[in-house]
């Protein structure tokens, strides 16, 4: 969310998911740094006509970051997170102060910036700001296992099997060439679940279609941890790291928006 | 000659069958019957390293060298193999959308196989020559081409560290113009995806796996120090040879 900003230095730690996500997934209280609205309108009395910017902030992940052990170290989280997830905010930022593109969601953003196939420079650091924020929500302390209920019976439907989906998944994310993330997405067209695998910083929102899970496959991501063990890193996730809660969240807030079969109604 | 305008066409062809690859190298080159059952498929395999892992410190540590060569690099060379051999089947069969299918594994593991070949060469412990900045013509190009050695140093690593994802930043002479000049390709794209005239001089893996247990996120202190053990008179040879 980009809120109006009259003195460049406040920071107003958006959100970039609605916030009944955090609510769901966070497992320490977090307060909410939105700025109470008659802070707001004070503010706005008090100014002349200033520049307004956009300003996005860096989102902590929902557990501490030695949380993941041993399969995630803290000394990875530091890094991907402390370095590489908020150098993406701050050079977003940094490239906001100067282009005027206020006033969206960042699933918005990534959009606008993308531009139809043609991206501004804006994009890269968007979309890869998204991106790292979804990761670090579709992975929990004590993850992995199975999904249950509604989830697993879609993936079964889809994939015919659970060990289908792990395997499909899987050998996406190891035939991989270069950096990019693995996604489990609904698709909104075809109306089902799928393994979709994206270059980059490109993220499937980009096509319209609703990520579910998402792993990243930049060296970054596990070369600390696991050096050139892809095989492993990609099973560890499956394994021990992936949240089905949050899947299942976003699972049931996707069928606000994709219809995924006919609704029971009793008949008279 | 005289043999051959004598027998027939059937004892050619007799002859061509119980001798395939005497028969297919003298009469006809082009022949494919003979000639493949003559050649074999050439596999490839990890080349040497010209120095010992560690012998780049503190400029490259042992260990990632130690990983890049045995680990990424083998596994590039590996899948190149399998995929060549696979493109053979496939070609034997006509079976041309697998033949299409394959053309993206063999671009990014022969791929990785000729860069990293050309990267190995391009480094040099410093008390073997790395780091001394060249000489003569390479030298000259240089400073025409761009204005000085720091200029070139600058641009090279200015575009390392702006490149997105995985790629490689090199120094190519273009030999049809005869010009220097930089470039940048993604993942394992050799550098002829970039011009069928371009030769790689010089090339720096900008790829995490080249610099992460050592500079971590740092990319620019990588570009940074890697100039110490730069291989100069590698790129001077090459260049020698081409402008020749």
């Amino acid at each position: 969310m980009g809120f109006p900003l009259l003195s460049p230095s406040y920071c107003c730690g958006s959100q970039p998911s609605p916030p009944i996500f955090h609510g769901l997934l966070r497992f320490k209280p977090v307060t909410s740094l939105r700025k109470p609205s008659s802070q707001k309108r004070q503010l706005c009395q008090s100014g002349r006509a200033s520049k307004i910017l956009a300003y996005y902030g860096l989102t902590t992940p929902p557990y501490e970051l030695d949380a993941l052990e041993p399969y995630m170290s803290q000394r990875t989280l530091e890094l991907h997170w402390g370095k590489h997830h908020r150098d993406y905010v701050d050079s977003l930022n940094k490239q906001l102060a100067k282009n005027p593109l206020y006033g969206h969601t960042m699933e918005e953003l990534i959009k606008v910036t993308y531009n139809n196939g043609n991206p501004l420079p804006e994009f890269n650091n968007a979309a890869q700001v998204w991106n790292h924020d979804f990761f670090w929500e579709s992975m929990q302390p004590g993850g992995g296992k199975l999904p249950q209920g509604g989830l697993l019976q879609q993936i079964e439907k889809d994939f015919d099997s659970f060990s289908n989906f792990r395997d499909k998944f899987v050998e996406s994310a190891m035939t991989l060439f270069g950096s990019g993330w693995v996604w489990l997405v609904l698709r909104t067209e075809e109306k089902r679940l799928s393994v979709v695998r994206t270059s980059n910083a490109m993220c499937p929102l980009i096509w319209g279609d609703i990520p579910i899970i998402g792993l990243d496959m930049w060296e970054h991501a596990y070369y600390l941890d696991y050096k050139d063990d892809r095989e492993k890193y990609i099973n560890t996730f499956m394994d021990n790291l992936v949240s089905w809660h949050a899947a299942t969240v976003r699972m049931l807030r996707a069928e606000a928006f994709v219809n995924l079969g006919e609704p029971k109604i009793p008949v008279a | 000659m005289a043999l051959r305008a004598i027998a027939g066409k059937k004892t050619l062809a007799l002859g061509l069958v119980f001798s395939p690859c005497a028969a297919a190298g003298a009469s006809a080159p082009g022949m494919g019957l003979g000639l493949r059952q003559a050649r074999g498929l050439v596999t490839f395999s990890l080349p040497d390293l010209p120095y010992d892992y560690g012998a780049l410190e503190p400029a490259i540590s042992g260990e990632i060298m130690k990983l890049h060569h045995q680990k990424h690099h083998q596994t590039y060379i590996t899948n190149y193999n399998k995929a060549l051999e696979q493109l053979e089947e496939a070609m034997a069969k006509g079976d041309s959308s697998k033949v299409v299918h394959l053309q993206s594994a063999i671009k990014f593991n022969g791929g990785g196989h000729i860069n990293h070949s050309i990267f190995w060469q391009n480094l040099k412990p410093v008390n073997e020559g790395g780091g001394e900045p060249p000489h003569s013509t390479l030298g000259w190009a240089i400073d025409t081409d761009f204005g000085s050695l720091e200029a070139l140093v600058q641009k090279m690593n200015a575009e390392g560290a702006a490149l997105q994802g995985s790629g490689w930043v090199w120094l190519a002479l273009d030999k049809e113009l005869k010009k220097l000049k930089v470039e940048t390709t993604a993942n394992q794209d050799p550098l002829v995806t970039k011009g069928a005239n371009l030769v790689p001089l010089l090339g720096i893996d900008v790829w995490e796996h080249a610099y992460y247990l050592q500079y971590k996120n740092v990319r620019p202190d990588y570009l940074k120090n890697i100039w110490k053990v730069m291989n100069w008179k590698y790129a001077g040879e090459v260049y020698d040879k081409e402008i020749a």
